[in-house]
């Protein structure tokens, strides 16, 4: 008898993924696609980012996709000179945190903006984009 | 129901390669505290072990320690929360002396992270977080630190040089500390130096002297019930206020980060259960595994009003002459933060400033005394007051 297939897309988000198998897998089609993808409970109506499949307020499991479309505020960053282990070859990189008001979104800033040009406070948009070994993720760029 | 006390306290040297297994490191704390309580095996009642498991090749650590400690057929339990494992063990242990199943709890914690690199341990700490959503980006513990120092320099005028001040009152410390890894004064020079170890960039606007090390070490605390406490122990501390809350590990749940907010919802839970403010703290050890968290524990706890903690560190309020004087041990940034036993180690040093066996370190006949142990990035707080009435 096959072996039943295993759903493991989500091994294809970030420069190193930890998890493989998630209920909100689709998330990585939709990067494929081109779309950063939230999602909203369909019964109480409230937005998460990062997606999740479970709405804890409603105890209802019913979720729409949402684009995250639009600018965000950067909330706060940090630029790396120092990377844990898998992560060196990507130095320097800066983490930070958009926020859009009814949710935040973490990742990496572009790298083609300078550090010192990054202020806490200056609208930033999410694009989806490539790793260096061709994995999906997204950056926040200039709005 | 009576209160609970501790009767010993002990801890390892941190040391780098500590040249020994977790079970004879463990033994060091073991033998110290209960030197310290001048009991015997027979009048443990049960053990907490403690420690953050990812740096372990023994599964399920609590079985050899005590076989090992001879402390079977006791029962014992094994608890993690990250950086604040042995605080969640005191609160453990305080909870079985308070439900009357046990009269004496030894509270164990211990850690080994010197056998794998300096790079692989900021994987497994940034795993601290959440691997799904925020690890593939490349996170590590200095980087998280350094993302809520730019938020409240960005806020409140912080400079780096405060958080550098942070570092040298840590070394003023250290230096005197026999169990502390780092014991070399440092200078604001040497934070202006971006070649040398303290200077060195790190993750902006952390530099490698806002940064404790990883070290290898143990701590171990001793509980008793107020009855068994007065039968043992001519100087018993007592567990006046223990707070504990939580914070969501995501960042993008968080909707500030100029501080953290589990931090203060424990201490004041704790300062409610011990019926007292901030203004009588009189000698607290702070979680300050990077200069940052110093500066939020200041404000946090009450010390200081949100803003405000630069202006603590600048005046020298929280020198051992000040007004609230913080980690005279050297902190974690002195003695080094093995992980499982760094809560036990805080509770130590305060359990001698309350016993007034401080040393060159103690103040002035303290009646209150407060630890603050964080696990993760703000994720985990244990606020614990001790008192010696």
């Amino acid at each position: 008898m096959a072996k039943e297939m295993i759903d493991d897309r989500f091994k294809k988000f970030g420069s190193v993924s930890f998890v493989a198998v998630s209920r909100v897998n689709d998330f990585i089609d939709y990067l494929d696609k081109g779309k950063l993808m939230g999602t909203r409970c369909s019964h109480c109506g409230s937005n998460f980012f990062p997606p999740r499949a479970d709405c804890f307020k409603c105890r209802k499991s019913s979720m729409k996709w949402f684009e995250v479309k639009n600018t965000g505020e950067l909330a706060t960053f940090s630029t790396l000179t120092y990377a844990p282990a898998g992560f060196e070859k990507e130095l320097p990189y800066t983490i930070a945190v958009l926020d859009y008001g009814k949710f935040r979104v973490f990742g990496r800033t572009d790298p083609a903006i300078p550090a010192e040009e990054l202020r806490i406070g200056m609208q930033m948009k999410s694009e989806v984009t490539n790793t260096a070994d061709g994995k999906l993720t997204y950056v926040f760029k200039k709005a | 129901m009576g209160r609970v006390a501790i009767i010993g306290v002990g801890q390892s040297k941190f040391v780098r390669n500590y040249p020994g297994s977790i079970k004879e490191l463990s033994y060091e704390a073991y033998r110290e505290a209960m030197d310290h309580a001048e009991i015997t095996n027979e009048n443990i009642d049960a053990t907490i072990v403690c420690s953050a498991p990812e740096y372990d090749r023994q599964r399920s650590p609590a079985g050899v320690i005590m076989e090992y400690l001879g402390l079977n057929p006791q029962p014992t339990l094994y608890t993690e929360s990250l950086c604040s494992s042995s605080s969640t063990g005191l609160r453990l242990g305080y909870s079985l002396i308070k439900s009357g199943l046990h009269d004496v709890v030894l509270v164990l914690g211990f850690q080994i992270m010197s056998q794998i690199s300096s790079a692989e341990t900021q994987e497994r700490m940034g795993r601290g977080a959440d691997i799904q959503w925020e690890a593939p980006f490349g996170t590590m513990m200095p980087a998280y630190y350094a993302m809520h120092a730019q938020a409240h320099m960005a806020k409140y005028g912080m400079t780096k040089e405060d958080l550098a001040l942070v570092r040298v009152k840590a070394a003023t410390y250290g230096q005197l500390n026999e169990k502390a890894v780092y014991r070399k004064p440092v200078t604001l020079e040497m934070f202006n130096d971006p070649a040398g170890f303290i200077g060195g960039p790190v993750a902006s606007p952390l530099r490698g002297g806002d940064c404790c090390a990883n070290a290898d070490g143990s701590s171990c605390v001793i509980l008793a019930s107020e009855e068994r406490a007065k039968q043992l122990c001519k100087k018993p501390v007592w567990i006046m206020g223990i707070g504990a809350a939580s914070a969501p590990v995501n960042l993008a749940a968080r909707d500030r980060y100029t501080g953290f907010v589990c931090a203060e919802m424990a201490a004041s839970r704790a300062y409610k259960m011990a019926g007292i403010t901030a203004k009588h703290i009189n000698v607290a050890e702070v979680h300050d595994c990077f200069t940052i968290a110093e500066i939020f524990a200041y404000e946090g706890l009450g010390f200081a009003q949100p803003g405000g903690g630069p202006e603590l560190i600048r005046s020298k309020e929280v020198y051992k002459e000040g007004r609230i004087p913080v980690n005279l041990d050297g902190g974690l940034l002195s003695k080094g933060h093995p992980i499982g036993a760094t809560g036990g180690s805080q509770i130590r040093t305060i359990v001698l400033q309350l016993r007034g066996e401080a040393g060159a370190i103690q103040v002035k006949e303290p009646t209150f005394g407060l630890v603050h142990n964080m696990g993760g990035v703000g994720i985990y707080a244990n606020i614990t007051i001790l008192g010696r009435e």
